[in-house]
């Protein structure tokens, strides 16, 4: 499609660049929520066509980020309970560090862990092969859940009885809300997520400009989107007309994708989960149905939610997750933790903000 | 992990779909979406499957309106 060459326009983003000059007219944060946002962002230099005093803060909306230290060890501990259990997970997960060690070191001790671009390909590998237990770490927020648990209906359909998930899906508003209730506050707009909001819609973020005053524009991924957004964010602030607003028209409809959500609880019901950086958010996590317990592997593996163990020493991811520090401003950043060598899952993740910051060298605003 | 590539249609066969995008062929599941599909049309793709189809009209529009700006400049 031409048309999305658009999108990356030199011309369009600089011309709304200047407006964004005129337009800031006291220092503002603007909370970029998802991880996707925030590598975008820095991979096209936004920082640098924008006004020093508008500040851009990551949010909480990188999957790998936010999943609990206690999920990840249960899931790694899930692959020790026998010989013939298979540890299935999106590649993002694979370095994380847990107490000593990671899903990577585990498969290098011989463990049979494998990575997979699709909840699908955990199935078909069950389907192949019978004889073994196919555990799929299901990670992701409401664009990614929609997938797994048609994977779970398909498996259910299919009769294929050895494939298995453990549910760590999590939903973007909640966290928000928690971020909004924060007496420290001081974010005066949220770019929100753009695939996030193609299932859910704009509706489930109301609060934000109804109950707490703030801006909300869910927003596309390309420089122009980005840039755009801002611009939004900015005129909502200037004028006192806060609301949410749809800049990624081209892909977000306001009732989102009732298709998706349907097959989403059909399989999933919302619970209380545990995050990184904020510990227990009310009625922000996925977890599987009665009606689907055959697949849910913390049934099938007996497994208890304990308290979280501790981060890892000096880390300050859940800092960063909840807007409170920018990744330079950890002790660790750049000296202790890199992404060859990284501490906590901020520096892991592809779409973590301290792998973003360090990769594309945003070392200061 | 939310990353969505928009992707041309180019084969359609029941719930499948095969999309090209920079010389680069994928599958994916039409499963998550209502929208009827034909070859031509850009869906985003996230985890296998289509989550929404790209709508045209509106990002033509969305850049005119930009563009109009630019001419006010």
């Amino acid at each position: 499609m031409m048309a999305l060459r658009g999108f990356r326009d030199p011309e369009l983003a600089s011309s709304i660049s200047k407006r964004i000059w005129d337009k800031v007219l006291r220092p503002i944060k603007i909370m970029e929520v998802c991880g996707t946002h925030t590598m975008s962002i820095a991979r096209f230099g936004i920082r640098d066509l924008l006004p020093p005093s508008l500040t851009l803060i990551s949010g909480p909306g990188c999957p790998v980020c936010v999943t609990s230290q206690g999920d990840i060890e249960a899931y790694i501990g899930i692959g020790s309970a026998s010989d013939n259990t298979v540890l299935v997970t999106f590649g993002d997960m694979m370095r994380v560090p847990a107490r000593g060690t990671s899903l990577q070191k585990e498969r290098a001790k011989g463990k049979d862990i494998r990575v997979v671009y699709s909840p699908m390909e955990a199935l078909e590998m069950a389907e192949r092969e019978p004889e073994k237990r196919f555990v799929f770490m299901g990670i992701g927020f409401e664009t990614t859940a929609p997938a797994v648990a048609f994977s779970i209906m398909e498996a259910k359909r299919r009769g294929i009885g050895n494939y298995m998930v453990y549910s760590s899906h999590k939903l973007v508003p909640p966290a928000l809300l928690a971020i909004l209730s924060s007496p420290d506050l001081s974010i005066d707009g949220f770019i929100l997520p753009g695939h996030v909001s193609t299932i859910i819609g704009s509706d489930p973020y109301g609060f934000i400009p109804e109950e707490y005053g703030r801006a909300a524009v869910i927003a596309g991924f390309e420089p122009v989107d980005i840039l755009m957004s801002i611009e939004m964010i900015l005129d909502q602030i200037n004028s006192g007309d806060r609301k949410v607003e749809i800049q990624y028209k081209r892909v977000v409809r306001p009732d989102g994708n009732r298709k998706a959500r349907e097959i989403m609880y059909e399989v999933f019901e919302v619970g209380d989960a545990s995050w990184r950086g904020f510990g227990v958010i009310p009625r922000s996590g996925l977890f599987i149905k009665e009606s689907y317990s055959d697949f849910d592997a913390s049934k099938a593996f007996a497994l208890s939610r304990t308290e979280d163990p501790p981060e890892p020493k000096g880390c300050s991811c859940g800092d960063v997750l909840r807007g409170l520090i920018l990744p330079y401003e950890c002790k660790l950043f750049g000296k202790a933790c890199k992404p060859e060598s990284p501490v906590g899952p901020c520096m892991v993740s592809s779409e973590g903000s301290c792998a973003a910051y360090y990769k594309y060298r945003v070392w200061r605003e | 992990m939310c990353l969505g590539i928009p992707m041309r249609v180019v084969d359609v066969s029941g719930e499948e779909v095969v999309l090209e995008q920079g010389g680069m062929r994928i599958r994916a599941r039409t499963d998550l979406i209502e929208d009827p599909i034909s070859v031509g049309d850009y869906l985003l793709v996230h985890a296998g499957f289509a989550i929404q189809k790209v709508d045209e009209g509106e990002a033509l529009e969305t850049l005119a309106m930009l563009e109009e700006m630019l001419g006010t400049l």
